[in-house]
């Protein structure tokens, strides 16, 4: 497929006995949300660590932009154009909103081994930076220190990080999980912009948006992934409503 | 409470007026005193960026304050002596010029700080304390079984080393040295901290797996962060050498390296002026303590113990309000 920016081919990891992912393929094409979603166990935290980088599979094959990345590291991927956000926060705490921003644009322009500018004076990260934390809302809270940031906001933060990376493609984990919701309103409604700058692969939990958001989805189950459709197809999918919905829209 | 920046230029205008007091009034012993602890706080100064910026627990930085040590001793013997450090491929020889054995100091524990950190970054935590440590045990060992520059009984030298248009003999004008190069480096690691540099370096300590995603490699921030570490701790151990005219192997021992350790904790983690308060303080207490009793380590375990349970921050945090990195 051409127009796929990320094509995830055959791969399949394994820990021990348990099969995490089983013959997974997968792709995202310009312009789309492709949600991605699943019970809990389902691998989906295994299958985006190894888009990400994290974890290596044990057999197939990532293409992200035509290139194969199933080898490079984290870094490099994200230098190539991924920009993820974390289930998990994963931020550096003693940062203020601004300071962890500032270092989205440091990754994207580069040049980290400046040892002697004071790096917030630079006009060109800030002017990046300050537009990013605007777009996600956060503008009033610029110079908070992370750690005294809500559940909610730290979600929009990372979003903000993504964002000064300029990816070719977003990776998102979970990102309405902890949001009220007026929170998860705002943000899906940023997310469905969002996707004519880059494509989203979107891990949620929150069916709602899911639903609102997916141009596809696909469901995983037991590491392998039994349908991929659009919205209505994977509603009226009967393996996935026994599978997955059944037990919450019964 | 006062702020940081103001509390450090106390603290900066308090050494410099001790040493000049005790100028005026003929004391030489406590401008050498005073001298010490400016040493000892560019040492401090050095792993504070590699343990406080960067999280990277040294445990071996002695071994860059004894290649400091060393690499005086080594040039200043020869040129006391008058033999050649080597003649094949090509000559070289020794030298008692001061700014020529900093040069070969900070060569020579940036490169051994660049070998040890390639290899001791690839672990963290407990694990990275244990392998510094273990390098720098290596260092000592090595130093003691090499007979050549003295082995156990370490190197003399008789005359300190020159410096163009100063007497370093005067007690006063050596201190002038050490503590313009201590204003230096801590300038130049203020600005490093607040650089692009220091941006990353910092996030890195705090969340790897951030700087990572956003596409900046950790392990070459910290590689960095403890070379140049190495270099600053390598220039004190020059500076301590001459400071005493005489190396030994204590250089590279463990508790060099734990004593390091202690003038940050003491002063403040991460903080500018950590170190320089630490060892200003242990100085003073190893003086007055020491005075008392052979066993005032003691005293510095309580007071350690006080400063790690009750003030994190080190002195510098119960005393001054935090300053932001970034602003």
């Amino acid at each position: 497929m051409s127009d796929a920016v990320l094509n995830i081919l055959n791969i399949s990891k394994s820990f021990g006995a348990l099969k995490a992912s089983d013959d997974v393929t997968l792709d995202v094409r310009a312009g789309e949300i492709h949600a991605l979603i699943g019970p809990n166990g389902a691998g989906k935290s295994t299958l985006i660590a190894q888009i990400a980088g994290k974890l290596k599979p044990d057999t197939g094959k990532i293409d992200l932009l035509g290139m194969d990345v199933t080898r490079m590291s984290i870094a490099e991927r994200a230098n190539l154009g991924l920009g993820r956000t974390f289930q998990i926060s994963e931020l550096a705490m003693a940062y203020t909103v601004l300071e962890n921003v500032m270092l989205g644009a440091l990754g994207k322009r580069g040049g980290a081994f400046r040892f002697f500018k004071p790096v917030m004076k630079d006009a060109e990260l800030r002017e990046r930076a300050e537009s990013a934390i605007e777009r996600v809302g956060l503008s009033q809270h610029m110079n908070k220190v992370t750690s005294e940031l809500s559940h909610g906001q730290r979600r929009q933060l990372e979003v903000a990080v993504a964002l000064t990376l300029e990816p070719k493609i977003f990776l998102m984990d979970e990102p309405m999980a902890g949001m009220g919701a007026e929170g998860s309103k705002m943000l899906t409604s940023f997310l469905d912009e969002l996707r004519g700058q880059a494509p989203i692969l979107l891990v949620e939990h929150d069916m709602d948006a899911v639903f609102a958001l997916a141009d596809r989805i696909s469901v995983l189950v037991y590491g392998k992934v039994i349908a991929t459709g659009s919205v209505d197809y994977i509603r009226n999918h009967d393996e996935v409503r026994r599978a997955y919905l059944g037990e919450e829209a019964a | 409470m006062i702020s940081e920046r103001f509390f450090n230029y106390i603290v900066a205008l308090l050494i410099l007026g001790t040493a000049l007091v005790a100028w005026v009034m003929d004391e030489p012993f406590l401008i050498t005193l005073t001298t010490k602890a400016v040493i000892l706080a560019l040492a401090g100064v050095g792993l504070n960026l590699a343990l406080g910026q960067g999280g990277l627990i040294s445990l071996g930085h002695a071994a860059f304050f004894g290649l400091g040590g060393y690499a005086m001793g080594v040039l200043a013997s020869h040129a006391q002596t008058f033999t050649p450090l080597m003649e094949a491929p090509f000559l070289i020889v020794g030298t008692n010029s001061m700014p020529v054995i900093w040069l070969v100091a900070i060569v020579a524990s940036s490169l051994c700080a660049f070998v040890i950190g390639l290899l001791s970054l690839r672990t963290s935590g407990v694990y990275f304390i244990m392998v510094t440590l273990a390098f720098g045990q290596m260092l000592y060992y090595f130093s003691i079984s090499w007979p050549a520059y003295g082995g156990e009984d370490g190197l003399s030298i008789y005359v300190r080393n020159s410096f163009p248009g100063l007497n370093t003999l005067d007690p006063i004008q050596f201190f002038g040295i050490c503590f313009a190069i201590l204003m230096l480096v801590i300038y130049g690691v203020s600005r490093l901290t607040h650089s692009p540099f220091g941006l990353a370096l910092n996030g890195a300590r705090q969340n790897a797996q951030r700087v990572h995603t956003v596409g900046l490699n950790p392990f070459k921030l910290q590689l960095a962060a403890f070379t140049i570490s190495g270099a600053i701790t390598g220039l004190a151990g020059a500076l301590f050498a001459d400071l005493n005219r005489f190396v030994s192997p204590t250089m590279f021992s463990w508790q060099t390296s734990g004593e390091i350790m202690i003038f940050i904790i003491l002063g403040g983690v991460a903080r500018l002026y950590g170190p320089v308060v630490g060892a200003a303080l242990f100085i003073l207490l190893e003086h007055w303590l020491g005075g008392l009793s052979d066993f005032w380590h003691v005293y510095l375990g309580i007071i350690l113990l006080c400063v790690v349970l009750f003030a994190r921050g080190g002195l510098i945090g119960a005393l001054a309000k935090k300053e932001r990195a970034h602003v």
